[in-house]
């Protein structure tokens, strides 16, 4: 039961000690077999180029920020499929209030970070309250909130100023500010898990909800803030995407399929859908591997749609292998 | 009604009080009387069992000492102070922690992120890690067990002993003063059980009262100091173990009168050919498993919870198949690896949980009746909505032959009474003409009058060349249906019974007591 006292170098019981997620070696495997790919049948430009490295990195940080708030709700064996229609909202509000004049950026942070937490509160209230399956719940308020949104804005609407793109655009030294951004949110997302009582309450609700109640933890509050989180983190991918796209329309988020896509790179990541199982690390290796799969296929110049293939494939063989790593473990 | 002086509860009362004391304490469910005014005091430095036949109320009293349920009437008394609880966590709170059997921890989470969920050492919602793993590493340190389970281990990766260890120190983290625990070794080896006892003196040494609920007559000699035995919700007696001997106990636990009506049993000229034949077959819950079954008997499967009787029913009819060894039908030995293959082959299972196993609520009457048979049928083959192409009307003559009472075969199943709907699953497994039928736990939940009709049914099955292994917790019912009686514990038959052999002796046999000499003399004694 104790591990034996064998004497192990630093760095050994370090890497131990972090537990790097399973989804890394995929990640691995996937780039260094795309490289190859791409050095045999194009210019190999996916690891010489810096600027193609660093793309796939801010490729990966509209995806990125939203998977780390859907890691949150899926630890809490919930799920949120409501985050597109967030992102859309964000995007095309965003856009709207600023009319392109600097002046009015903090009015539409504040404004859209308000939507974003009461669509979360709204989402968490009536699985919990109401105790609608979530999967059901975050539909009812998708389906509504595009209904608001597409009898509202058509088309781009407004702009945002100049400064605003600093964000999607600007780099500090050489790297992006939004990479920048995406690590920043992975990081708080590590701390909040693990390091703070919320993190703790989040697990064991996901977990066991019983065992949580009966350790008199308010399992409804937990969940509650978890689908807040998500939401907010879904507001930051939305004005992450207008700053690129300089204005804002109301496909953007369903166009991404960021609400399918953040699950699938959770899940890649090794969160458990049922709960209680996982980390942002890993679903910042699920995302890093469709970056590498987008850039992959761009650069190859193959139809972009033929690389669902792939994924599809990947997220089955992901989830397989956690299958049966788990059983093996328990056997 | 038992010996007086055998009763030390009134004589230690002057002594010390009772930490834990329950008064009077009822709860009736729906159509049953789970607890009828039962009186036990629990003292502190003392384990305590709590013995008695399935459904003779132990885990319901628990689930009441511990929050769980609230009793319809009576009262707890802790250290002399009256105290009510409506949930768990208040009863913890106040000292009072229950360890069930069912493992109540999160696999994926450490040892001490387990034992301190929600109670966390924490300055401004942020966790001081190193604290919290010294304040478990002091716990484990406290109950002699730090050099088995380190804080940071993950619980999946605990045996089953660590982590039930790991349980109870999650349970006097919350300072508790009583420590109830259900079952607590049913699914551990000799050495770990070993361990337990060990932690279990160390706690009592403490001055904790220890509650141990457990089937295990041997074990419960072993630890326990005072037995209290409960019988149909009834409290029956609280003795010193030094008094009494497990046969008295048993005595105490069973002994009530056959006031049921059974079906005359069966006789010799029914009896047919070995129809089912199994030999030295075992998978992961059962061991070497020897047994045949003929046509035209009633072969009693008894045991306690936990001894494997719905496990060797699921072997048979191949939901969780044997592993090795061999099984025939009919003389026909292919392993059965799945219940389409059982069920090919002439088997019908009645299962114990019918709701989730045996029917399908929302559907109507006539589709539950055609499904076992529907099954068999190609898979392009025309479904007729009353019965199948070689018998028309099927529904309506098996519904008439096992008396569904029904105003009509629409009617979703779930409508029904528990004993109209066993009789749905009887006359669905009759469709498929089965020749062996597995019951298990055939009359559970089902009232009196419609229980002697199922009763008569299997009587009349077996009268009709039909095999029947019939499981059951009920003692009355074993013995007045069973031609035969095999007795499981712990995976394996550890022994066979003719019929209408007494409730004690079927009790002992169940309790682990499979010594010889207990058995033999039951049996020499009869003939």
């Amino acid at each position: 039961m104790t591990i034996s006292a064998v004497p192990t170098s630093g760095v050994k019981q370090w890497l131990r000690s972090i537990r790097i997620p399973p989804v890394f070696y995929f990640l691995v495997i996937i780039f260094v077999g795309g490289a190859a790919l791409d050095l045999i049948f194009a210019d190999g430009q996916m690891v010489r180029n810096q600027t193609i490295l660093t793309n796939i990195f801010v490729r990966s940080v509209a995806l990125g920020i939203v998977a780390i708030g859907q890691t949150f709700v899926i630890l809490g064996a919930s799920i949120d499929l409501s985050v597109a229609l967030v992102i859309s909202i964000t995007s095309v509000m965003t856009s709207y209030i600023m009319q392109g004049d600097p002046a009015n950026v903090p009015l539409a942070i504040l404004v859209v970070l308000a939507i974003g937490a009461t669509t979360g509160l709204v989402n968490g209230l009536i699985i919990t309250k109401l105790k609608v399956n979530a999967f059901i719940a975050t539909l009812g308020t998708t389906l509504i909130l595009r209904g608001i949104l597409n009898a509202t804005f058509t088309n781009f609407e407004g702009s945002v100023p100049r400064s605003f793109e600093y964000f999607g655009y600007e780099k500090i030294g050489p790297i992006p500010v939004s990479i920048i951004v995406l690590v920043a949110v992975t990081l708080v997302g590590w701390f909040i898990l693990s390091r703070t009582k919320f993190g703790y309450q989040l697990y064991g609700t996901g977990g066991n909800v019983d065992v949580a109640r009966l350790s008199g933890l308010r399992t409804d509050r937990v969940i509650i803030i978890a689908h807040i989180i998500c939401s907010l983190t879904a507001v930051i991918t939305g004005l992450f995407l207008v700053s690129r796209l300089r204005a804002g329309a109301p496909w953007v988020g369903t166009d991404g399929v960021y609400d399918l896509e953040s699950v699938a790179t959770t899940v890649i990541g090794g969160t458990a859908l049922a709960g209680g199982k996982g980390g942002v690390w890993g679903t910042l290796g699920g995302v890093l591997i469709f970056g590498v799969i987008d850039t992959l296929f761009n650069q190859l110049g193959i139809n972009p749609y033929m690389k669902n293939i792939l994924r599809g494939a990947i997220i089955v063989l992901a989830v397989a292998s956690y299958t049966i790593r788990s059983k093996r473990e328990s056997a | 009604m038992n010996d007086k002086n055998l009763d030390v509860s009134e004589a230690t009362t002057a002594e010390a009080q009772p930490l834990l004391e329950v008064r009077n304490i009822t709860k009736r469910f729906p159509g049953v009387l789970a607890l009828d005014k039962v009186s036990v005091k629990f003292y502190p430095g003392e384990v305590h069992a709590v013995v008695g036949e399935n459904g003779a109320g132990k885990s319901t009293l628990m689930k009441i000492v511990s929050g769980a349920y609230v009793p319809d009437s009576g009262d707890i008394f802790l250290q002399g102070e009256k105290v009510h609880f409506a949930h768990p966590i208040q009863a913890y709170k106040k000292g009072v922690s229950i360890i069930y059997q069912e493992f109540n921890l999160l696999p994926e989470r450490t040892v001490a992120q387990n034992i301190f969920l929600g109670r966390e050492p924490a300055r401004v919602g942020v966790i001081d890690i190193p604290q919290l793993n010294k304040m478990t590493q002091d716990l484990l340190r406290d109950m002699g067990v730090e050099k088995l389970i380190e804080p940071t281990e993950q619980v999946s990766s605990l045996s089953v002993a660590a982590q039930q260890i790991v349980e109870i120190a999650k349970a006097i983290s919350y300072d508790s003063k009583v420590l109830i625990m259900d079952e607590p070794t049913a699914s551990l080896t000799s050495v770990e059980v070993k361990l337990l006892d060990d932690l279990v003196m160390r706690l009592k040494a403490k001055g904790m009262a220890i509650i141990f609920i457990s089937h295990r007559l041997v074990e419960v000699f072993e630890i326990a100091e005072k037995i209290t035995v409960l019988k149909d919700g009834q409290f029956v007696n609280t003795v010193n173990k030094a008094d009494v001997t497990p046969t008295d106990i048993v005595t105490m636990m069973v002994g009530r009168e056959l006031d049921q009506f059974f079906p005359p049993l069966g006789l010799p000229e029914d009896l047919g050919e070995v129809v089912l034949r199994v030999e030295n077959a075992s998978n992961d819950f059962l061991k070497d498993i020897n047994l045949e079954l003929r046509k035209g008997e009633v072969l009693g499967v008894a045991g306690l919870q936990g001894s494997g009787r719905t496990e060797l029913a699921q072997a048979l009819f191949g939901v969780e198949p044997f592993k090795s060894g061999e099984i025939q039908i009919h003389g026909n030995s292919r392993p059965v690896k799945s219940p389409f293959y059982a069920i090919s082959q002439g088997m019908g299972f009645v299962t114990e949980d019918r709701k989730s196993e045996g029917i399908f609520p929302q559907q109507p009457i006539r589709d539950n009746i055609l499904m076992a048979i529907r099954a068999l049928q190609s898979v392009f083959g025309l479904v007729r909505k009353d019965g199948v192409p070689k018998s028309k009307n099927l529904v309506s003559t098996l519904s008439k032959k096992v008396d569904v009472r029904t105003d009509s075969y629409d009617r979703e199943v779930q409508f029904l009474s528990g004993g109209n709907q066993q009789k749905v699953v009887l006359a669905k497994w009759l469709a498929s003409d089965a020749s062996i039928f597995i019951f298990d736990e055939p009359t559970r939940g089902i009232d009196v009058e419609a229980k002697a009709s199922i009763h008569e049914i299997i009587r009349q099955l077996t009268k009709q060349g039909v095999a029947v292994m019939m499981i059951s917790s009920e003692l009355p019912e074993i013995i007045g249906m069973s031609d035969r009686v095999l007795v499981m514990w712990d995976g394996k038959i550890t022994g066979e019974l003719p019929s209408r052999s007494s409730e004690e002796e079927l009790m002992l046999m169940a309790t682990g007591h499979v010594n010889n000499h207990i058995s033999t003399n039951a049996v020499a004694g009869k003939e």
